[in-house]
C-alpha cells in the first residue's frame, strides 16, 4: 500500500505542518514516509504546498506526477493541481476558500467547510486539523492516535496544551465526512 | 543503533557530521543549504566543535584549509554560487593533500539562478572546478538516510586518502524529510593519525611541518602531480560505489544519480508495470565513476537513458564508459525543474518503441 | 672578551674578533631569496628572536602569504601553512578555532592584506581572533614586478601608474592599520619600521608584546604594521630607499602605536 498526498494552500494555513504531522504519524506506525515541501518565495505568504508519501515499502520518488489524494485549501491551488489527482483518487477541499469547486467526474470530491467549523470551535488555527481529520476519515491509512503522538513532535512544547483541541478538531473533521 | 528519526536531509547531514567527530565548521548562508549551517551553529559548539559563520565562501574554504592542515575533521557547506567561489581554495586543498568534507546542496544555475533543486554542478564537482589537475571524491546521496551515511563515509575516505570529499546533493534532498537512523560510530576507533604531517606546533622540537601547494621548480610540481595521480588511480580501483536495480534482464537501463535517480526509479517501476524491461543504474560515487560496471551492462542492454537535472553532464561520462557499444540517450530538465516520473516514463516508452 | 671593572660598574670590552651577533637557531641557515636591502629579512630575524625568547617555537603555527614572503617557511623553522592570496587570516582563524592554545601568526604584504584580502582582514579583526597579524607595507607589488599597490603614495610611479599614482582615477593609499584600529576586536595596533637599529629594537618590543597578549588570551587581534622598503621595485639603492622612507613615507604612514590595550603588560 502506498498513499501519495498533495496538500496545497496559502502560506499560514498550516499546509506544511499538516503534511509534517502526517509524515511523523506514518513513521510512528513504522511506515516508510517522505515529506517534501515546495519552498522559496512561497514561504513568504504566497502559495505553499507539500507532498507526503506513506508506504509499506521504500518510497521511490518524492516527485509525483499523479496523487492518490489532494487536500486543497485555496483557489489558486485548486486551479493548479486539480488535474494532478489520479482517476479514482480524491480531492478534499476547504469550501470557504474555494469559489469554483473541482469539475472532475472521475474522482471522489469532498467539500469541507473547515474554516467556518474552526470558527465554531473558536480557533482558526485548527482549520488544518479539521480538514486532516476529514482526510483521515476517508481511508484508514493513519490512526488519529498516531497523529496526536506526532503533534507532540511537530508542535513546540509551549503549544502542547493545544493538543486536546487538536484532537477535538480531528474528530470533528472526521464527522463532517459522514 | 539509535532510534528512527524524521529529519530534513540537511539536518541529517549536519547531525551525522557531529556524530562523526566534526571539530571545525566554517560556512556562509545560502539557500538551499542554510538549515545545515543553522543546525551546526545551534548544536556544534555544545558538542565539542568550533562553528564560525565566515564573511564569505572564500573565507570559509580557507578556514577549512587551516583547520584540516591542523589535522582535525572539518567541513563547509554551500550551494552553487558559493561553491564557485570556493574553487581556488579547493584546488589548494587538493594539492596540499588535506582531508575535509565539502557539501554542495545544488540549486539551479547558471548565474544567481534559482533556489530550486538542480544537478548543474556535476562537471564542477567531478571534473575539478578549480585550476590544475586534481580530483575530489564525489559522493551522491539519494535519500535522507544516505545524506547521513555518506557523511561518515566522506570523513573516513577524506582521512584515508588525504583528499577533499564532496557530498553532491540538491535542494530537494536537503529540504525533504524522511526517516533516518544514525549508525553507531566510534569516533576514536575511526580516527586517523595525522601527526606525521599536520601543523600542530613542533612539540619536542620535532622536524617542522609545512602545509603548502607551492613548488617553484617544474620538476617538483610534476612530481607532486604524479603523487596525486597515483592516489586517484588507487581510489578508482578501491572506492567505486553504485546501486543496480532490475538491471539483470533490462533492455533499457536508466542511469541517474541523486534525486533524479529517485524519480527515475519510479519511472522504472511504472515501465515494468507496462511490460517494458527497464532497470536503474545509480552511481553513488561520481568520482570514482563506475566505468567497468557500465561497460559490463552495455554488453547486455539495448539502450541506456541518462536522466539528470541539467543539460547533460554525467551523460558524457556514461558515453565514455560505454564507448559506443550501445546508444546512450539523454533526458534532462534544467534551471531548478525536477523531471516528473511520467516524463521519464514517456522517454522509456519512446525508446522501447524505437527498438521494435 | 676582557673585563674592566671601575668604580663598581662592570663592563665588557670588545676585542676585534669577538662574536657580537648570531642568527637565532630557528632562522634556518640558508641564503634568503630576498633582494639586498629588503626589510623582510630583518623582520624574519626579529620574529624568530621573539618566538625563541618567549619559548614559543614548539607551540607556533605561522601562515605565509602569497607575495615575496610566500617562501617564508623556507627560513622560519616552525610549523607553517601557505595560504592562498589574501586568505592568510582566514586560514589562521581555521587553525586557531580548533587549537585555541596554539600561537598563531600571519605574515602578509600590502597587496595580500589590503587589496585582495581586505574582507578577511576586516572580519578576522572584527571577530577579535586572538592571533598576531604581521603586515609588511612596502607600497608596491614586489613579487610580480613592481605594480601599484593599495598603499602606494599619490604621485608615485610604478609599472601600472607610469605617470605617478593618480588619486582621481586610481584611488588613495589605504591606511589599513588606522581603519581597523576602530574595530572593537583590534586589541593592539602599531606601526613600526626597520630602517634603523633603533627602529628594529622598537619593532621587536612591539612583536613581543603582541605575542604575550595572545598567549595571555587578553582578547583580540594584535596588528603589527611594518612600513618597509622595496629597493628593486622602487628602483633605488637600499640606502636611497631608507632615505625616502625617512623623508617622505613616514610623513604619511606615521610610526608609533595606533591603539594600545587599556592595561599594559605588567
Amino acid at each position: 500500500m502506498t498513499e501519495e498526498i498533495l496538500i496545497a494552500g496559502f502560506g499560514g494555513q498550516g499546509v506544511l505542518s499538516m503534511g509534517m504531522t502526517l509524515a511523523y504519524a506514518g513513521m510512528i506506525e513504522n511506515k516508510h514516509v517522505v515529506w517534501m515541501p515546495s519552498y522559496g518565495p512561497e514561504m513568504r505568504g504566497g502559495t505553499a504546498n507539500c507532498t507526503v508519501v506513506i508506504s509499506d515499502k521504500k518510497v521511490s520518488s518524492p516527485i509525483i506526477s499523479n496523487f492518490d489524494s489532494l487536500i486543497i485549501l485555496n483557489q489558486p491551488s485548486m486551479e493548479k493541481f486539480e488535474s494532478y489527482a489520479k482517476p479514482e483518487g480524491k480531492i478534499i477541499y476547504e469550501s470557504n476558500n474555494i469559489i469554483h469547486p473541482p469539475t472532475r467526474k472521475d474522482v471522489d470530491v469532498y467539500n469541507i467547510p473547515a474554516l467556518s467549523e474552526s470558527v465554531k470551535l473558536k480557533n482558526k488555527k485548527i482549520m488544518n486539523m479539521i480538514i486532516l481529520g476529514s482526510y483521515l476519515a476517508t481511508n484508514s491509512i493513519i490512526k488519529i492516535k498516531s497523529i496526536l503522538e506526532a503533534l507532540k513532535k511537530v508542535l513546540p512544547e509551549r503549544h502542547h496544551h493545544m493538543i486536546p483541541l487538536n484532537k477535538l478538531a480531528l474528530i470533528h473533521g472526521g464527522e463532517l465526512i459522514l | 543503533m539509535s532510534k528512527k528519526l524524521l529529519m530534513k536531509g540537511n539536518e541529517a547531514l549536519a547531525e551525522a557530521s557531529i556524530r562523526a567527530g566534526l571539530k571545525g565548521y566554517y560556512g556562509y548562508p545560502i539557500t538551499p543549504q542554510s538549515e545545515l549551517l543553522e543546525y551546526l551553529g545551534q548544536h556544534l559548539p555544545s558538542r565539542g566543535g568550533a562553528f564560525v559563520q565566515a564573511e564569505s565562501e572564500v573565507a570559509a574554504i580557507n578556514m577549512v584549509y587551516g583547520a584540516s592542515g591542523a589535522g582535525v575533521r572539518t567541513m563547509t557547506s554551500t550551494s552553487g554560487p558559493g561553491y564557485s567561489l570556493m574553487q581556488e581554495g579547493i584546488s589548494y586543498i587538493a594539492c596540499a593533500e588535506l582531508p575535509c568534507l565539502l557539501v554542495n546542496v545544488m540549486r539551479g544555475g547558471p548565474g544567481l539562478g534559482t533556489i530550486q533543486p538542480s544537478q548543474g554542478d556535476y562537471f564542477q564537482a567531478v571534473k575539478g572546478g578549480g585550476h590544475g589537475d586534481y580530483k575530489c571524491i564525489v559522493l551522491a546521496p539519494n535519500s535522507v538516510q544516505e545524506m547521513a551515511d555518506f557523511t561518515y563515509l566522506g570523513f573516513d575516505l577524506a582521512d584515508t586518502y588525504r583528499i577533499p570529499v564532496v557530498i553532491l546533493t540538491d535542494g530537494a534532498l536537503g529540504q525533504m524529510m524522511e526517516t533516518v537512523v544514525f549508525p553507531d560510530y566510534d569516533i576514536e576507533a575511526n580516527k586517523t593519525d595525522h601527526s606525521s604531517w599536520a601543523t600542530t606546533g613542533r612539540k619536542n622540537m620535532r622536524k617542522k611541518h609545512v602545509v603548502t601547494s607551492l613548488y617553484l621548480k617544474a620538476e617538483e610540481m610534476e612530481n607532486m602531480n604524479l603523487i596525486l595521480q597515483k592516489k586517484y588511480r588507487e581510489i578508482e580501483k578501491n572506492e567505486v560505489r553504485f546501486e543496480s536495480i532490475f538491471t539483470e534482464d533490462a533492455d533499457i537501463i536508466i542511469v541517474a544519480f541523486g534525486m533524479s535517480a529517485r524519480v527515475s526509479f519510479k519511472a522504472v517501476e511504472l515501465a515494468r508495470k507496462k511490460g517494458i524491461k527497464a532497470g536503474l543504474f545509480r552511481p553513488k560515487t561520481l568520482f570514482p565513476f563506475p566505468i567497468n560496471e557500465l561497460q559490463h551492462l552495455s554488453n547486455q542492454a539495448d539502450k541506456m537513458l541518462v536522466v539528470e537535472m541539467n543539460a547533460g553532464q554525467m551523460v558524457e561520462d556514461v558515453r565514455l564508459a560505454v564507448n559506443g557499444n550501445i546508444s546512450v540517450e539523454f533526458y534532462g530538465r534544467m534551471g531548478g525543474v525536477i523531471p516528473s516520473p511520467n516524463e521519464i516514463l514517456n522517454n522509456i516508452i519512446n525508446l522501447s518503441e524505437l527498438k521494435e | 672578551m676582557s673585563e674592566l671593572i671601575s668604580e663598581g660598574v662592570q663592563c665588557k670590552l670588545l676585542n676585534s674578533m669577538d662574536k657580537v651577533w648570531d642568527r637565532p637557531d630557528s632562522l634556518i641557515d640558508v641564503p634568503l631569496h630576498y633582494c639586498p636591502g629588503c626589510g623582510h629579512s630583518v623582520v624574519h630575524r626579529v620574529l624568530m628572536e621573539v618566538l625563541e625568547e618567549l619559548e614559543l617555537i614548539e607551540n607556533t603555527i605561522g601562515i605565509a602569504p602569497v607575495g615575496c614572503s610566500v617562501l617564508a617557511y623556507f627560513y622560519l623553522d616552525i610549523d607553517m601553512q601557505e595560504a592562498a592570496h589574501g586568505r592568510a587570516t582566514a586560514v589562521a582563524t581555521g587553525i586557531k578555532r580548533v587549537m585555541p592554545n596554539k600561537t598563531i601568526f600571519t605574515y602578509q604584504g600590502d597587496g595580500d592584506l589590503a587589496a585582495i584580502g581586505t574582507a578577511e582582514t576586516i572580519h578576522t579583526i572584527n571577530r577579535g581572533e586572538n592571533i598576531v597579524m604581521i603586515f609588511i607595507n612596502n607600497g608596491i607589488y614586489g613579487m610580480t614586478g613592481g605594480q601599484m599597490a593599495p598603499t602606494t603614495l599619490p604621485g608615485v610611479r610604478t609599472s601600472t601608474s607610469v605617470d605617478g599614482r593618480d588619486v582621481e582615477s586610481q584611488g588613495h593609499p589605504l591606511k589599513i592599520a588606522d581603519m581597523i584600529s576602530i574595530l572593537p576586536g583590534a586589541y593592539y595596533v602599531t606601526r613600526q619600521a626597520v630602517t634603523t637599529a633603533k627602529a628594529v629594537r622598537k619593532l621587536k618590543k612591539a612583536l613581543k608584546k603582541a605575542f604575550i597578549y595572545q598567549m595571555n588570551g587578553e582578547g583580540g587581534t594584535s596588528f603589527i604594521e611594518v612600513v618597509s622598503n622595496c629597493p628593486s621595485g622602487w628602483k633605488m639603492t637600499p640606502l636611497e630607499s631608507n632615505e625616502w622612507l625617512e623623508n617622505d613615507i613616514f610623513d604619511f604612514y606615521e610610526l608609533g602605536d595606533i591603539k594600545v590595550p587599556k592595561k599594559g603588560i605588567k
